[in-house]
């Protein structure tokens, strides 16, 4: 049995859970250690978009409409998926404005205008509070639908109770209380909520929680699974229209388009959803994740909103239970009264979420955009006297908190009952969708003016009243139904639901295009024709350009002079002493200025950072007035705001360009160190050959030189040794000349100076030519030759003498290494199908697998260190590598230690079509 | 008594030439032809001085030097090493590892002659 005594011990325990947490998140924060700087808990405090409307509401909608309550879902989402360009640039501008809520981000763009806020903050109360009445209207009707436990009896009418026998009264006072408590415990408004903000979250939690368990519940407990529950209702013939995507949707795609651009343009404008996702950011980074987070949420709390709907119709055939309330009756139907419970604290969480943050939010904008600007032009206040204001600022705040929700009672009493939830939350979207066009135009087109701002908004506010607040009031009773079914005055062009004839949409859809139309052209036109004053144009710039000015050259308007003083004592009276003096320590500790030792000086910069601190409390439009009244200032002139604009810009632009040179060098110089090391590399290669050329002349040159010597300080020594000396001396001297060819012919061939005399060659002739012409050497050295040639091989295009030297060289290096005596070369001309090869084998040591490599390379000769050293400079294989390289071929060696050794060398065979015209080539 | 001289060099013109001057000097002449054969000569026949190619197969003229400075007992032989390798960094190695002496190749016969007989007498 729910008493009632029960269900209020719980909603106050509950609120008091809220509160506790909000203390301690409170405490965490003012001992540095912030609950809310994290990415998950910004994501969950943008959930309280899901209002009571989405936690009862949007089953009432599927309810009737199918999934015509899904836009108000979609939009957000895909408005999301641009906050990185959107939402990050406003972020970046409230921050580095400080800006205290969406009236004052308003205000400030349009030069710090104190109209223009007042006119933001009048809006946004008027179009909230149909909202905030939704709210109460949903915690009154559920509590009372709980209360009857286990009946299922519908609330009374608004107006059959006493006023103050009505709940949603008690609601309000209630949250009021809890409100005040919560959002006005810290002055300095652009500060975060961290309390506030952490509660939030976990109200998010709750209701999800909440609306997933009456989901399974309904599902899974009443029915057999999404299936069963689809099935059912697509076999009853009153359900199965809804089942068709948009068929029941009223004003069908026009609507559907509307309402999510609507959505898309209230998750950015909302004063809520601007406080928690602008004011309580703490860090431009948190963006990433919410951008996935924040519609997974949307996703969770939708994913059972049909089955609820379908089931309520099922379970309720007759329509005499209120669609909006089968989340909370489909438990108490099915005796689930703990689940009821839950379901009641489930859109408590999500009644109480709503009204906290936009309280809050509303009730800055009121106080620092309505009433403090107000109060201090009247000079007969004597404001500007008295020392501390701080205390009246709280009053204000805690005053607009009480009085914004009695006024959303009050609207629940006058029209509360004419409209379902939805349709409540739908009027406020199109409300704050008036605040586009000044916002989003104002961080993109500089050329947006004050005025042009104040038409659009004043437009739209007025196409909004007439085309939603006006019928709304008709319907309850309050107006002449008449004005809705004739028009004013019987002008029937002027009828509230179809202005200018225009007829077939429904009113949402209709609304919206009559005020964005008034709103956009009045924005726009009045902008083109109007010529910004200098603050104007300087605040457009630093909106609009705030990515692209850095923190070093930020541009100073200001100039005058003031006092250090002065500009304290009016830091205090609305911050209080202490937070003055803790906002001049942190200048003069980024100044470097040991302060209060030493006095600051009240320059521009100076200024600019007390008028921003001050904002941060009071808003930009107040903050304004104060500064101006506590300093004598000389205005600028527009030609002045501009050169100093220019030359920011142009500072901007000078360190973008010297970034951009600094990259340049450094890829610059990174490349030159890169060459410079390739240098080096070849610098070393260079200096090796050098060092190596040079031993090996220097080893022939002091044979021929101690001979030398010798034959000339020893004129008696004998005929014989006389001649090995001369001997030598002749020998040691061709040694060296044939060095010297080498190298010098290594060096041509190598930078490709080498002349090449190529002809069509028959190699089977070339072969037998050298090996005749080397009988001598193999006779002597009694090696036996073994050629086998080829009767036929095609002929290639070559060098002849070249490929002779190749040959020369490589059957004098067999014959080097043969063992006298013992020595056996085989010749072998082979032809494939590209190629005529050549192998020269010898029977001698064999090469090293490890030498195989390097026996190409200058001055490398096998066995150099091990078993003494061969005849010959080193540089014959390099040499011959060279060539056959050059002709197209390869050369190389096959060969293993103890059983001889292979040389082979290819050159391209000339086929006979190809012969004619490549010999031509050449 | 003549004094021993070893030329160690693979280079078997240059141990011709150096052969007929030293003998003409009045030395006696040992010859090797690699560092294996140079440090056998060395503990066979206790040269009084060597001269020490640097290139030379089995073992160098550095590890040569290195091993015979590592005997406490041939402390007193001279070392002179004769290489074609003249850059610095040859030069204070061989210095550095021991030798009394770097000439570079190729040098003057008479010049050679003269520091041999420096250090035999400075010995």
């Amino acid at each position: 049995m729910l008493q009632g005594w029960v269900i209020a011990v719980t909603s106050f325990a509950y609120l008091g859970l809220l509160f506790a947490i909000a203390y301690y998140a409170d405490k965490r924060a003012d001992a540095g250690r912030s609950l809310i700087a994290n990415p998950y808990i910004y994501a969950l405090s943008l959930a309280v978009y899901a209002t009571a409307w989405t936690f009862y509401g949007s089953v009432g909608r599927a309810a009737g409409d199918g999934v015509g309550f899904l836009p108000i879902y979609i939009g957000p989402t895909l408005m999301i998926a641009l906050w990185w360009l959107v939402m990050r640039k406003i972020l970046r501008i409230s921050k580095e404005n400080r800006i205290t809520s969406l009236a004052d981000f308003i205000a400030s763009r349009y030069g710090k205008s104190a109209l223009l806020g007042g006119v933001v903050t009048v809006i946004a109360v008027v179009g909230i509070l149909p909202y905030i009445s939704l709210q109460l209207k949903a915690v009154s009707n559920s509590f009372t639908i709980v209360l009857q436990y286990p009946e299922i009896v519908m609330p009374a009418k608004v107006g059959a109770i006493p006023i103050l026998q009505d709940t949603a009264l008690w609601a309000a006072l209630i949250l009021a209380l809890f409100t005040i408590l919560f959002g006005t415990r810290h002055l300095y408004s652009a500060e975060h909520h961290e309390g506030m903000v952490a509660a939030i979250a976990f109200e998010s939690l709750v209701k999800l929680l909440a609306f997933l368990a009456v989901g399974v519940f309904v599902t899974f407990g009443i029915y057999d699974g999404f299936g069963d529950v689809f099935s059912r209702a697509a076999s009853d013939g009153a359900l199965r229209p809804l089942l068709t995507p948009l068929e029941g949707v009223a004003g069908g795609y026009a609507s559907w388009v509307w309402l999510t651009v609507l959505s898309m343009l209230a998750i950015m404008f909302l004063p809520r959803q601007f406080q928690v996702t602008v004011i309580e950011n703490t860090d431009e980074r948190h963006l990433n994740k919410a951008i996935w987070l924040f519609p997974l949420y949307m996703l969770a709390i939708n994913v059972f909103v049909l089955p609820i709907a379908f089931g309520g119709r099922l379970h309720f055939p007759d329509g005499t239970v209120d669609a909006d309330t089968f989340v909370l009756t489909l438990p108490m139907a099915e005796k689930q009264e703990w689940l009821a419970l839950l379901v009641f604290i489930g859109g408590l969480s999500a009644a109480t979420g709503m009204v906290i943050v936009e309280t809050i939010a509303l009730s800055t904008m009121v106080c620092n955009d309505l009433v403090m600007p107000v109060l201090l032009r009247m000079r007969s206040l004597r404001l500007n006297e008295r020392a501390d204001l701080t205390g009246l600022l709280l009053g204000i705040r805690r005053g607009s908190i009480l009085l914004i929700l009695l006024l959303g009672f009050l609207y629940f009493r006058l029209a509360g009952e004419a409209y379902a939830l939805v349709s409540i939350g739908l009027i406020s979207f199109a409300a704050v969708a008036q605040f586009a066009p000044a916002a989003l135009g104002g961080i993109f087109w500089k050329d947006g003016t004050r005025r042009g701002a104040l038409a659009g908004l004043l437009a739209g506010f007025a196409v909004w009243s007439y085309t939603l607040l006006l019928p709304a009031l008709a319907r309850s009773g309050w107006l002449p139904i008449g004005l809705l079914e004739q028009g004013p005055f019987g002008i029937a062009l002027l009828k509230p639901l179809q202005l200018f004839g225009l007829s077939g949409l429904d009113q949402i859809t209709h609304a919206m295009l009559w005020s964005m139309l008034a709103n956009l052209g009045a924005y726009v036109l009045v902008s083109l024709l109007d010529s910004p004053s200098a603050e104007e144009h300087r605040q457009a710039s630093l909106f609009v350009d705030v990515f692209k000015r850095s923190g070093d050259a930020p541009a100073r308007f200001w100039r005058g002079t003031a006092s250090a003083t002065d500009l304290h004592n009016v830091l205090a009276r609305f911050l209080g002493a202490e937070a003055a003096d803790d906002t001049f320590r942190g200048y003069a500790r980024r100044k470097g200025v040991p302060w209060p030792e030493q006095p600051l000086s009240a320059d521009a910069d100076f200024v600019h950072h007390v008028e921003t601190q001050l904002a941060g409390a009071i808003g930009a439009a107040s903050a304004r007035i104060m500064v101006a009244s506590a300093v004598k200032e000389e205005a600028l002139t527009l030609e002045e705001v501009r050169r100093i604009l220019d030359e920011a810009s142009q500072v901007v632009m000078y360190s973008h360009r010297l970034e951009q040179k600094s990259r340049e060098l450094e890829a610059a110089s990174a490349e030159l160190r890169a060459a410079n090391e390739r240098l080096k590399e070849l610098d070393r290669l260079k200096d090796d050959f050098v060092s190596t050329v040079s031993h090996e002349l220097r080893t022939p040159l002091t044979s021929i030189r101690a001979f030398a010597e010798i034959l000339l300080a020893n004129p008696e020594v004998e005929l014989t040794q006389r001649t090995q000396f001369v001997g030598i001396i002749v020998k040691e001297t061709g040694r060296l000349t044939r060095l010297i060819n080498q190298v010098l012919d290594l060096a041509k061939l190598e930078s490709g100076s080498a002349e090449w005399h190529v002809t069509r060659l028959d190699m089977r002739e070339l072969v037998g030519d050298v090996l005749s012409g080397m009988s001598q050497v193999f006779t002597e050295k009694g090696i036996q030759v073994v050629a086998q040639l080829p009767d036929h091989a095609a002929p290639v295009s070559a060098d002849l003498d070249r490929v002779i030297q190749v040959l020369l060289n490589l059957l004098s290096n067999a014959v080097k290494f043969c063992e006298p005596a013992q020595g056996r070369i085989e010749v072998k001309l082979v032809e494939t199908a590209d190629w005529v090869r050549v192998d020269v084998r010898d029977n001698g040591p064999g090469i090293a697998a490890a030498d195989q490599q390097f026996i190409f390379e200058k001055f490398r000769q096998a066995g150099d260190t091990l078993t003494g050293k061969p005849q010959g400079t080193g540089l014959g294989l390099p040499i011959s590598r060279q060539i056959v390289e050059h002709l197209g071929g390869r050369l190389w060696v096959e060969s293993r230690a103890g059983a001889g050794a292979c040389f082979s060398f290819t050159l391209p065979a000339l086929r006979q079509a190809a012969a004619a015209p490549l010999a031509a080539a050449i | 008594m003549a004094r021993k001289v070893l030329i160690a060099d693979d280079e078997q013109n240059i141990v011709i030439s150096l052969e007929f001057l030293l003998k003409r000097e009045g030395f006696d002449v040992l010859v090797a032809a690699d560092g294996e054969a140079a440090l056998q000569m060395v503990a066979e026949h206790r040269p009084d001085l060597v001269l020490l190619d640097v290139m030379m197969p089995k073992r160098n003229g550095y590890e040569v030097c290195q091993r015979m400075r590592e005997r406490p007992d041939w402390r007193g032989i001279k070392i002179i090493m004769l290489s074609a390798k003249g850059r610095d960094v040859e030069v204070s190695k061989g210095v550095s590892l021991g030798a009394d002496l770097y000439v570079t190749k190729p040098f003057s016969n008479a010049e050679l002659v003269a520091q041999i007989n420096a250090l035999l007498a400075a010995a």
